[in-house]
């Protein structure tokens, strides 16, 4: 408990670990979005025209929406010309490049971030997308990724290698015109992962993405698709991080999940962009699209987050589940301290038959945060036998922040079975008071409460995840008691 | 479709009758409110608290304004505004959110108002019981304006009921048609028969330590349509409980906003909501904590049957400081065919750390095995059902605290699921 209190002191002083900038030469192009910079954008990473053609009319319809507002968020206004849609930190020179081609400095950034793109540090037995800004720096394993058949690379790697995969499955789950952001991404997303897991395959490691936002003035918008054949199986992980800068970026992903008869998905992220500082000045606007389509029969999506960082985030991982009998579960734990801003949940719409799903959705909030959970389950009236169980629990620190609930159910089938259950409450002051008695501090007492609290969904990550998911809470709640 | 236009021609036509016929307190505030309703015309289903019903819709067909005058018997506590023993001007439009189109509209069409006010310390023996009867042979709109004042350590019971008569009968046994008059297909080519429309506004003040128990109970018909906004605002150790039974309809839809303003206070939400045919029944609910030390109780069932659509959106806010608050949250459904549809929406938004707030909500089936289990011991099917759905809504009836009332809801609620109730009392061709 002391050694964990210790690391929990001495990240807290620095308050934002991965806050540091890397000083690498970058090639940013001028800010301002216009059909110009896409046409810049695709032609940088040598697109074929489908996909130019994709992004323009992604962009067309985007001029013709307004940005939502329907979020419970004091959202600061986006200057979308304010913003380079492309940085590129690897672009030093012309030609091919290699693993020796890429700067030491970037190496090391990703080292200090803790983040194995050495394959000599194959103990820790995952294979990485190393990301940053908008071009993917490094991708570690493909070699034996692909003895099994398994393609792992970044997504523009993937449009000039497979472009009938890309082609057939991009925007096929989060269409270029579900909503602003997604519309907004699908006309300039950069980099991010492409994941194809052929058929009876099970991934012999855990896949992962590690997203860095470095550059100023400039917005991630990565993308990441993920197919995953008949039968088959694989884990992927998503983590990010951002420097401190006193002004808000923008980082609007969308990530797909094809689920195909049979198969399963397991996607766990860790978000920790730059929360801004204690005056809520700065930080992520995490406005992101992610959403699983289950197409076949008895296959499974499980969506995992742990969000702790970001002013803004407002994102619903969602699953629908069309193939007969498909499982979707979606574990969330959301901390917001200080400023922060949060309004997640998911999204399940049952159309296939004895299809279930499974919500846990845990919100703490502390200092002048706010803290929403938004769900919707809609059963449609195909959806014979479905079953969804979700609770959605939310803990407030301090008597200055908000903790909300806003659950929808649209229910069309008299053989559904739906439950949601959502209690809202400050620690016990029972369990205070006991820890209290015992000689522990009221600062532990809390941190063991929301751990235990937290417990539920952390225990769904994997075990490299979950022991850091672990210490970002300790670390985010820091200062809240008193 | 933009149907405020038509009640824009109508207003700016009837204004000065409308004015003529009614008092200055409420003269005073119509054209401010016609003026909101003017710029916001009805809410579309884009707007968060009117997304599960079509006001557009419903508004749409062409319906005569009633300017009928309340028939009251004298009482103690009752009173048409223009008798009212009391200035109303700080209570009338005060008590409910102006800026609601519906609101608005019903402030600018109301032409009389009833008041129900009972002085300090005092408490009429008898419930005080309503009851709106809907009569008239074409299409009529009804705007009904209520306000409830307790003061302090006052106590009082009040029902209100729309009642069901079946006049167009007498128009359709004119015609020579044997037809029922629920039965819309037969109303074709004389649209309108039988067709109402009512707007209603309750405005509910409770002094500090007075104790209300309000009951609004309808049974109409699936040609009546009904938007009612109910405010409740309590003061101090105050308890209020509202119940709102809705057993017969064709479009309901029931606001209700309560605003609890004095410590100590309790609000308790009830509501039973039963729908079949293509009815729509949406309740929503927002019970806004200011004052620390509060409590409050919902519980909402619906059943919903055959091809109705049953809505459901609650909200508990507890404001900044208003520590110590307990609130419990229940919607509980069943939705008993495979057309019907049921919406639920239970929001908490919370500004306090030191509360207690839960909210449960449930969409689900009859129990298979207890129905195996009544067939088995020689239970009709149907009838098995019936019980079954019975005993569900007995939760919602088992927390009516007036005996007799709720005597005759249980057997009411037993009508309804047997199809009973639909049938008119008085009427020949059901019998």
């Amino acid at each position: 408990m002391s050694e964990q209190n210790e690391f929990v002191r001495s990240v807290a002083d620095k308050k934002y670990e991965f806050g540091f900038t890397t000083d690498v030469q970058t090639e940013i192009i001028e800010k301002g979005l216009n059909e110009e910079v896409i046409r810049i954008i695709s032609a940088k990473k040598g697109e074929p025209d489908w996909l130019l053609q994709f992004r323009l009319d992604a962009y067309r319809y985007w001029l013709t929406q307004a940005e939502p507002k329907w979020g419970h968020l004091r959202m600061p206004e986006i200057d979308y010309q304010a913003i380079s849609y492309y940085a590129d930190p690897t672009a030093k020179k012309d030609g091919p490049k290699s693993a020796d081609d890429i700067d030491p400095e970037l190496m090391k950034t990703f080292d200090k971030l803790g983040i194995p793109l050495e394959e000599r540090l194959a103990l820790s037995g995952m294979a990485v997308d190393a990301v940053m800004d908008s071009v993917s720096v490094k991708t570690t394993f493909k070699e034996k990724l692909s003895e099994k058949g398994i393609i792992f690379c970044s997504i523009s790697e993937a449009v000039r290698e497979y472009p009938d995969l890309v082609r057939k499955y991009l925007g096929s789950v989060v269409p270029p015109k579900d909503n602003y952001f997604a519309a907004l991404n699908s006309a300039v997303f950069s980099d991010g992962s492409f994941v194809y897991i052929p058929k009876n395959t099970r991934c012999p490691m855990e896949l992962s993405t590690y997203f860095r936002i470095n550059a100023r003035n400039t917005g991630q918008f990565e993308r990441t698709l993920i197919v995953c054949d008949e039968g088959s199986y694989v884990s992927y992980l998503e983590g990010c991080t951002a420097p401190m800068r006193d002004e808000n970026q923008l980082h609007a992903a969308i990530v797909e999940i094809v689920v195909m008869d049979n198969a399963e998905v397991k996607y766990s992220t860790v978000q920790n962009w730059y929360p801004g500082d204690a005056e809520g000045k700065g930080g992520v606007l995490n406005l992101v699209t992610k959403r699983g389509d289950l197409r076949g029969v008895n296959s499974k999506l499980s969506w995992t987050q742990v969000e702790t960082g970001s002013a803004i985030t407002w994102k619903y991982p969602s699953c629908v589940l069309r193939g007969d009998n498909s499982q979707a579960e979606f574990y969330s734990v959301a901390v917001t301290n200080n400023y922060q801003q949060a309004d997640t949940g998911t999204k399940m719409i049952h159309i296939g038959r004895n299809t279930r799903s499974t919500i846990i959705s845990k919100g703490i909030s502390a200092g002048k945060s706010e803290n929403s959970y938004r769900g919707l389950v809609r059963v449609a009236p195909t959806a014979d036998g479905a079953r969804n169980y979700s609770s959605c629990d939310s803990l407030l620190l301090g008597s200055e922040c908000g903790a909300h609930t806003f659950p929808y159910m649209d229910v069309r089938n008299n053989t559904a079975t739906i439950e949601h259950e959502a209690t809202t409450s400050k620690i016990n002051e029972d369990q205070l008071m006991y820890c209290n008695q015992r000689g522990i501090s009221t600062e532990e007492a809390v941190g063991l409460i929301v751990n235990g609290y937290a417990k539920d969904v952390i225990n769904k990550l994997p075990m490299e995840f979950a022991v850091e998911a672990q210490k970002l809470l300790s670390v985010s709640l820091e200062g809240t008691v008193g | 479709m933009k149907s405020e236009r038509q009640y824009i021609e109508l207003y700016n036509e009837a204004s000065s009758l409308i004015k003529q016929k009614s008092c200055p307190v409420m003269n005073s505030v119509r054209d401010a409110a016609f003026a909101v309703f003017e710029e916001k015309g009805f809410p579309s289903r884009k707007v968060e608290r009117y997304k599960y019903t079509d006001v557009d819709a419903a508004f749409a067909p062409n319906y005569g304004i009633s300017l009928g005058a309340l028939e009251l018997k004298p009482s103690k506590y009752i009173f048409s505004f223009k008798d009212s023993p009391i200035d109303l001007t700080p209570y009338y439009n005060k008590v409910a959110d102006g800026s609601d189109a519906l609101t608005a509209l019903n402030t600018a069409l109301a032409h009389e108002g009833l008041l129900i006010y009972v002085p300090k310390n005092e408490r009429p023996s008898d419930p005080i019981k309503i009851d709106h009867f809907l009569r008239g042979t074409s299409a009529t709109m009804m705007n009904r304006r209520v306000l409830i004042i307790l003061e302090q350590g006052a106590e009082a019971i009040v029902i209100m009921n729309d009642r069901r008569i079946s006049p167009a009968i007498t128009e359709v046994e004119e015609n020579g048609q044997q037809s029922h008059p629920d039965d819309t297909s037969s109303l074709t080519g004389r649209e309108g028969v039988g067709r109402f429309l009512t707007t209603q506004v309750i405005e509910v003040v409770t002094k500090d330590n007075s104790h209300l128990d309000l009951y609004e109970i309808e049974e109409t018909t699936p040609l009546c349509s009904r938007f009612s906004n109910v405010y409740i605002r309590e003061g101090r150790d105050c308890s209020v409980k509202h119940n709102s039974i809705t057993l017969y309809n064709g479009q309901t839809r029931n606001l209700c906003d309560v605003y609890l303003e004095g410590e100590n206070s309790e609000v308790t939400l009830n509501g039973c909501a039963i729908g079949s045919g293509s009815q729509r029944i949406d309740n929503n609910t927002l019970i806004d904590h200011k004052a620390p030390n509060c409590q409050s109780n919902e519980l909402y069932k619906y059943v919903v049957d055959d091809s109705s659509v049953g809505a459901f959106a609650g909200k508990i806010l507890v404001e900044k400081g208003a520590q110590k608050t307990a609130s419990q949250e229940t919607n509980a459904n069943l939705c008993a065919s495979s057309q019907a549809r049921m919406f639920t929406q239970p929001m908490l938004e919370i500004y306090a750390d030191d509360v207690k707030c839960n909210h449960g909500s449930t969409v689900g089936v009859m129990d298979e095995s207890a129905l195996f289990y009544m067939r088995q011991r020689g239970i009709p099917e149907d009838d098995a059902r019936t019980l079954l759905k019975n005993a569900f809504m007995g939760q919602v009836i088992d927390q009516i605290s007036l005996e007799a009332l709720r005597q005759l809801l249980y057997v009411k609620v037993e009508k309804r699921f047997r199809g009973e109730l639909d049938k008119c009392e008085d009427c020949q061709l059901c019998k």
